[in-house]
């Protein structure tokens, strides 16, 4: 039983953990926090929905809603980035948020407000492990979001690219001055967010079989918790927090009730600002947002 | 006056009072994300004195903000230990501990909410928007405002000038929540009905960016932040569903081209300049 809830806290955290990335990567580079996040999951899981229940291709569906969710991000970035240099450095909060108010209503225009149920094009599979029983799409799921934060990480580690979106986590200006690009850097940075967050959408849409114009508040409050958990900036503590909150979450609900969860997932945030504010693991993008 | 109007008063009346809630702390630098968390607090303290203990409306009111004001100054010794977006995070985690812990007290209706005996109507509420702003107009104009401008204009030479910096912040998000936790007040005894799921963190968010958008720099932007917030969705509820699509447009068109919020200082002196002689421009 113990080892059941374990495996589907995992599960629900690996969920969280990638919607974590996409907010270190701007906390950590851009040091704001960028609301648009749970907007640009709800449009990728809902275009999932809409897609498989239109008979297209789960192997089309998917790399659709990354794509757009690249876009949007980019569409993000021009409108919030370069208004923020020389400005109040409350803006992006709220440019970000319109765009979070914006998504939303779209979709309920185009899809309206109900929950949707999705069709999954192949019967639930579940592999079993001694008692404990594992479904085979969300172990997919769990792989996929460990494996493309270990690619994230050689990037930005090996790459020019990585290197340059290091150097301005660290101090924007020093990376200026030695010839880093900012206007190129920032762009990749939403870019790689954007691709990150629609991830996680599509894979809750598949693994929770439902998607609804509202989807992202939640899990985005979560991942928020779980990227201050890891420790802000730092991708491998956004996986870390992201499991820690999704195993929190399950357990919570096993032995208290569902009606606790946000008592002990905000509790444990709470008391890591205030113990450790820097969170579980140190900074690997620099400074990340310890300011 | 009609139903209609009277109902969007009301809400504008109230958002008001928030604005000012987010307001005070802004300005001295921190971004309070849990005033939905403080205007719960008020709102179900003063329902439970309502309904339990027999009291009026307007004196439990006033003790709900008493009660906020408290809870909110135990608080502020961990909160404000925190910076920056840190100690916004704080807030937004405590925001949403409170709510949840309403959410699971049986006394007070736990998740199937609670009704709310003792109704205060629109006078009260406008005379309690109009108090407010009285107030903070009053208190910008003694030291105590022009010390928190001088910290949100530059902490660091603020605090070597010889204020204390931690005192007046503590001050602001005590008096800020405060001020919330009345909100919540006059929210529970105008509907009549609280449920804990209504305080939720978009709240919060939206009362910041009322401050934000009017602009955080006159005591005047708040009030305005609110009432466009109020009001503009109200005004385009014509175009039915895109409503709220052009609203977001219209936000970031403003961020655009006023990323200070609407009403600024230098806008101000532009518009009253006439009133005054020249060197008293300088400040």
């Amino acid at each position: 039983m113990l080892a059941q809830q374990l495996v589907n806290g995992l599960m629900l955290g690996s969920v969280y953990a990638l919607v974590a990335v996409a907010f270190t990567l701007t906390m950590g580079v851009l040091r704001f926090l960028n609301f648009s996040i749970p907007g640009i999951f709800m449009v990728a899981g809902m275009l999932i929905w809409a897609m498989l229940k239109g008979g297209i291709s789960l192997l089309l569906a998917v790399p659709a809603a990354l794509a757009l969710g690249a876009v949007l991000s980019f569409a993000v970035e021009r409108l919030t980035y370069p208004q923020m240099r020389g400005g109040n450095h409350f803006i992006p909060l709220v440019s970000s948020m319109a765009f979070l108010i914006l998504f939303e209503n779209l979709v309920l225009i185009v899809w309206g407000s109900d929950q949707q149920r999705l069709l999954l094009p192949f019967d639930s599979v579940s592999a079993r492990v001694g008692n404990v029983v594992i479904g085979v799409p969300q172990l997919i799921g769990l792989a996929t979001a460990v494996g493309v934060v270990w690619v994230l990480d050689l990037v930005l580690k090996r790459t020019r690219i990585g290197r340059g979106v290091r150097s301005i986590a660290e101090d924007a200006e020093t990376a200026t001055i030695l010839g880093v690009s900012v206007g190129r850097v920032v762009p990749v940075v939403f870019l790689i967010g954007g691709v990150f967050t629609a991830l996680a959408g599509a894979l809750f849409a598949l693994n929770y079989q439902q998607a609804s114009p509202f989807m992202g508040e939640e899990v985005a409050l979560k991942g928020i918790s779980a990227m201050v958990i890891g420790g802000m900036g730092n991708i491998w503590g956004a996986i870390l927090g992201g499991l820690v909150i999704g195993v929190v979450e399950t357990a919570a609900i096993h032995w208290f009730g569902a009606r606790t969860v946000d008592i002990w997932v905000y509790g444990l945030l709470l008391a890591i600002l205030f113990v450790r504010p820097t969170g579980l693991l140190t900074s690997a993008l620099g400074g990340g947002g310890a300011k | 006056m009609s139903g209609y109007l009277e109902g969007v008063l009301v809400v504008l009346a109230i958002n008001i009072i928030l604005a000012y809630a987010a307001f005070l702390p802004i300005v001295a630098g921190q971004l309070n994300l849990g005033v939905a968390g403080f205007m719960a607090t008020g709102a179900y303290v003063s329902a439970y004195l309502t309904n339990a203990q027999g009291w009026l409306p307007v004196p439990s009111a006033l003790a709900a903000m008493g009660a906020t004001a408290l809870l909110a100054l135990v608080v502020a010794v961990p909160i404000l230990r925190t910076r920056g977006i840190y100690l916004a995070l704080a807030t937004f985690a405590f925001g949403q501990v409170v709510v949840a812990i309403i959410l699971n007290l049986d006394v007070v209706g736990g998740a199937s909410g609670y009704p709310v005996r003792g109704y205060l109507g629109f006078p009260v509420i406008a005379t309690a928007a109009a108090a407010v702003f009285v107030a903070l107009y009053c208190l910008f104009h003694t030291r105590f405002g022009i010390s928190v401008t001088a910290v949100s204009d530059d902490e660091l030479v603020a605090d070597q000038m010889g204020l204390s910096v931690r005192w007046l912040q503590t001050a602001a998000f005590t008096i800020g929540s405060a001020v919330a936790g009345l909100a919540g007040a006059l929210h529970a005894h105008h509907f009549s009905y609280i449920e804990a799921q209504y305080f939720n963190v978009l709240l919060s968010i939206y009362v910041v960016l009322y401050v934000l958008l009017g602009g955080t720099q006159t005591i005047y932007g708040p009030l305005l932040g609110a009432a466009v917030f109020t009001l503009l969705p109200e005004l385009l509820r014509g175009s039915a569903e895109w409503r709220y699509v052009i609203f977001a447009g219209l936000i970031l068109a403003l961020m655009t081209w006023r990323p200070q919020g609407v009403v600024t200082r230098s806008l101000l002196r532009r518009l009253f300049e006439w009133r005054r002689p020249p060197a008293a421009e300088a400040t």
